[in-house]
C-alpha cells in the first residue's frame, strides 16, 4: 500500500543517511535527530485509520511535538529569510553552512546545487501569492534533511512559514475531525499522483536516495500537475521546473 | 478469548467484571467458603457472560464504532440484582445481572411443558409452588445511553448519590441520570471554537467518593481540574488546577507526552488522588495543587529510549492505576507483563510478573527486577530484553482485601496476599 510504502522508505532512508554522513561527522547532530522526529511525528499524523477514527489524543500530543519542533527551529534561525536579491549572497554564505549537514559527501564533492540557489531564490519569493503559498510552505514545513531540495524549501520568512505551517497542521487536524469519505480519498488520492510524477523527476537529479520526499508529498494538500515534467535536464532547469509545478497547483 | 479492556471490582468484591475488545463482559464471582472443599474459597469463578455492545457503524461519517468495552462501573447493590454500567466509544449501557434458581410449578392453566391444559379437565384449583432449579443469571440491558458523545467517552463515574453519573470524551464531560436516558447535561467543554486550535484533550474523570458536587478530570498536558458542581452549569472553570511545574533540567521534545495523564482516581477516603503519566505515579493531596505529595517511578529506565518509544507507538499506552482498600498501597501496570506495587508507609516497591511460567497455582510470585545498566545479575532482565507487546494496563485490587486482578493481553491474572 501506499502509506506503508512511504514509512518503509523513511526508515531506510535514515539508515542510509547515517551510514554515509558517518564519513563526516561521528555522531547524528541535534539538528538531525530533531529533523527525524518532525519527519516522524508528520507521518505519524497523516497515518490515518480509514475505517476507525483516529484517536484524538494521539494526534493532539503528535501535533503538539510538531509545533514544538517548529517553534524551536524557527528561534534557531534554521528558517532563515529571504529578503531581497541584494542580501542574496549572504544568504547564501548561510544556506551552504546548514546544507553541508544534510548533504550527502557525494553530492558534496560534486557541488552541484549551489550555483542554483541564487536564481531559485528569485522565483521563489516570486511565487509568494496567496494561492500558491500554502502549497509551498507545506512543502517547507517537512525538511528531509537529506533532500537538498527540501533544504531550499526551508528558506522563507519564519513569520510566513509558521502561518502555513500552522495552517497545513490544522488542514491535517480537520482532516482527523471531519472524516468523510470523500476528503479523506481525495487527499490520498492526489497524493499518490504527485508521488510517482515528482519521484521520477527527482531520481533524475539526484544520485541520492528518495527518503526525503515521502514526507514532503504527505502533506501536499492540492494536487500537483503532473502533466509535463517526466524530463530531468540541467539542474538549474529541473528547480525551476519543480516551483512551477507545485505553484500551479 | 479477546484483549481484555477493563477490570473492575463491584463494592463487596465478590464480583469481578472485565470487558473486553470483542465487546464482550464476563463476571467473576467468589467462591463462598465450602468446607468440603476449604481450598476453593477465594476462587473466583465465571458467573455470567453477555455480549454488552456491538460494531455500528456511523453512516454519516462512514465510520466504524468499535465495540470495544472502555470501562466498566458497577452500581451499589441495593436489592438482589447487580448493576453494572458498560461503555464504549460512543453508547453507555446499563446492564442488570440477575439470578434464577427457582421455578414455579403446577400452575391452572398450563402444564409443565407449557402447554395449555383441557379447561374441561380442570377439577380443582392448586395454588403453583416455588421449587429450586439450576442457578441461571441473566443479563438485560435497562438502560441505553446514546447520542451523547461526539468524541470517544474514556471515563465514566458513578456519583456518591447513586443516582446521577458522568461520562467524558475527549473534550467534553456530561451529566446523566441513571433513570433518565434522552437527556443529559454537559458539564465540562474545552473544545475550541476552532479545532485548529487544539491542543489539549480530557484522559479521565471521576467524581470525588463522598462529595457528590466534587469531580476532577485529567488533561493530555498534564494537569487535573477539580471542579464543584455547585459554582455553575457548566464546570469549565476550576475550582482547583492541580499541576506540578516542569523540571527544565530533564525538558525534551517528548516532555509533554510524557506529562499526559492516563489515569486518574481518588483514594477511598477522599482525601487523595492518584494521576499515572508514562513514566510515574503521583499522588496528590486534595488540600495542595502545587505538587503532587508523593511520587514513584514505575520504569524510569524507559526515559532513555523514549524515541524509540515514539516510533512504536508505545509512548502512546495508557496505564491505569489502583488503590488497595486501606489506601496505603498504590498498583500499576509496566512492559513485560510486569506490574509494580509501591507501599506508601514502608516506602517500599515490588515489581511482579503475569505470566503463565511464573504463575502456578498456588505458587508464590517472585519479585523481578530490570538492570538499567552494567553488569546484569541473574535473573534481572535487561531493559533491550523487554516485551512492549505485552503491557499490563489494567489491574484492580479488591475494596477491603489483598486480593488483585491483573489483565494482561488477553489473559486475566488472580493473585492474593500469601498472608490470607
Amino acid at each position: 500500500m501506499f502509506v506503508r510504502g512511504l514509512k518503509r522508505k523513511c526508515f531506510d532512508g535514515e539508515e542510509d543517511i547515517e551510514g554515509t554522513l558517518a564519513g563526516i561527522k561521528a555522531i547524528p547532530s541535534y539538528n538531525l535527530q530533531r529533523q527525524s522526529l518532525l519527519d516522524m511525528s508528520l507521518v505519524k499524523l497523516q497515518l490515518c485509520h480509514m475505517l476507525v477514527e483516529p484517536n484524538l489524543c494521539r494526534s493532539v500530543l503528535i501535533a503538539n511535538t510538531v509545533r514544538q519542533i517548529q517553534e524551536e527551529m524557527t528561534q534557531d534561525g534554521t528558517w532563515q529569510m529571504i529578503n531581497t536579491q541584494s542580501a542574496g549572497q549572504a544568504s547564501l554564505d548561510r544556506l551552504v553552512s546548514t546544507d553541508i549537514l544534510c548533504r550527502s559527501s557525494r553530492e558534496q564533492a560534486e557541488g552541484k546545487h549551489v550555483p542554483g540557489y541564487g536564481t531559485f531564490n528569485k522565483d521563489f519569493e516570486g511565487d509568494q501569492g496567496q494561492d500558491s503559498s500554502e502549497t509551498m510552505s507545506t512543502a517547507s514545513s517537512v525538511q528531509a534533511p537529506r533532500n537538498l531540495q527540501s533544504n531550499v524549501w526551508e528558506m522563507e520568512n519564519p513569520q510566513e512559514s509558521k502561518g502555513n505551517f500552522q495552517k497545513s497542521l490544522d488542514q491535517i487536524f480537520e482532516t482527523l475531525e471531519n472524516k468523510s469519505p470523500n476528503s479523506v480519498e481525495d487527499l490520498f488520492s492526489e497524493v499518490d499522483n504527485s508521488y510517482y510524477d515528482l519521484d521520477t523527476m527527482l531520481t533524475g537529479m539526484m544520485s541520492n536516495t528518495k527518503m526525503g520526499h515521502c514526507d514532503g508529498l504527505e502533506t501536499f494538500s492540492s494536487p500537483t500537475n503532473t502533466a509535463s515534467n517526466s524530463n530531468c535536464k540541467s539542474d538549474l532547469n529541473e528547480l525551476d521546473h519543480i516551483v512551477e509545478i507545485l505553484v500551479e497547483s | 478469548a479477546d484483549i481484555i479492556s477493563t477490570v473492575e471490582f463491584n463494592y463487596s468484591g465478590d464480583l469481578l467484571a472485565t470487558g473486553d475488545k470483542g465487546g464482550r463482559v464476563v463476571i467473576f464471582q467468589r467462591e463462598q467458603e465450602n468446607k468440603s472443599r476449604p481450598l476453593s474459597w477465594g476462587e473466583y469463578n465465571v458467573y455470567s457472560t453477555f455480549q454488552s455492545h456491538e460494531p455500528e457503524f456511523d453512516y454519516l461519517k462512514s465510520l466504524e464504532i468499535e465495540e470495544k468495552i472502555n470501562k466498566i462501573r458497577w452500581l451499589p447493590q441495593q436489592n438482589a440484582a447487580h448493576f453494572l454500567l458498560s461503555t464504549n466509544d460512543k453508547t453507555i449501557k446499563l446492564w442488570k445481572i440477575s439470578e434464577r434458581d427457582k421455578r414455579a410449578e403446577g400452575y391452572n392453566l398450563k402444564d409443565e411443558d407449557g402447554r395449555l391444559r383441557d379447561p374441561v379437565r380442570i377439577k380443582e384449583l392448586r395454588v403453583p409452588i416455588l421449587k429450586p432449579m439450576d442457578l441461571m443469571v441473566e443479563a438485560s440491558p435497562r438502560r441505553i445511553f446514546a447520542n451523547a458523545h461526539t468524541y470517544h467517552i474514556n471515563s465514566i463515574s458513578v456519583n456518591s448519590d447513586y443516582a446521577t453519573y458522568l461520562s467524558a470524551d475527549d473534550l467534553r464531560i456530561n451529566l446523566w441520570h441513571l433513570e433518565i436516558t434522552n437527556r443529559s447535561f454537559n458539564i465540562v467543554d474545552i473544545k475550541p471554537p476552532n479545532m485548529e486550535e487544539l491542543t489539549e484533550v480530557i484522559t479521565a474523570a471521576e467524581f470525588h467518593p463522598q462529595h457528590c458536587n466534587l469531580f476532577v478530570y485529567s488533561s493530555s498536558k498534564g494537569t487535573i481540574s477539580l471542579c464543584d458542581m455547585r459554582n455553575a452549569a457548566l464546570c469549565d472553570h476550576h475550582s482547583k488546577l492541580f499541576e506540578e511545574p516542569e523540571d527544565p533540567s530533564s525538558r525534551s521534545f517528548f516532555s509533554e507526552i510524557i506529562s499526559s495523564i492516563s489515569d486518574v482516581k481518588f483514594s477511598h477516603n477522599g482525601r487523595y488522588m492518584m494521576t499515572r503519566d508514562y513514566l510515574s505515579v503521583k499522588v496528590w493531596d486534595l488540600n495542595m495543587e502545587k505538587r503532587p505529595v508523593e511520587t514513584y517511578q514505575v520504569h524510569e529506565y524507559l526515559r532513555s529510549k523514549l524515541c524509540s518509544l515514539y516510533e512504536n507507538d508505545c509512548i502512546f499506552d495508557k496505564f491505569e492505576c489502583c488503590w488497595n482498600g486501606l489506601d496505603s498501597t498504590i498498583m500499576t501496570g509496566s512492559y513485560n507483563n510486569f506490574f509494580r506495587m509501591f507501599d506508601r508507609n514502608t516506602r517500599r516497591d515490588v515489581t511482579l510478573e503475569a505470566s503463565r511460567e511464573s504463575s502456578k497455582a498456588r505458587a508464590v510470585l517472585k519479585p523481578r527486577k530490570v538492570c538499567t545498566g552494567g553488569k546484569r545479575k541473574k535473573d534481572e532482565i535487561s531493559v533491550d530484553s523487554l516485551d512492549f507487546n505485552k503491557k499490563i494496563l489494567h489491574t484492580a485490587w479488591h475494596p477491603t482485601e489483598n486480593f488483585i486482578a491483573v489483565a494482561a493481553t488477553n489473559n486475566l491474572y488472580l493473585f492474593q496476599d500469601k498472608g490470607n
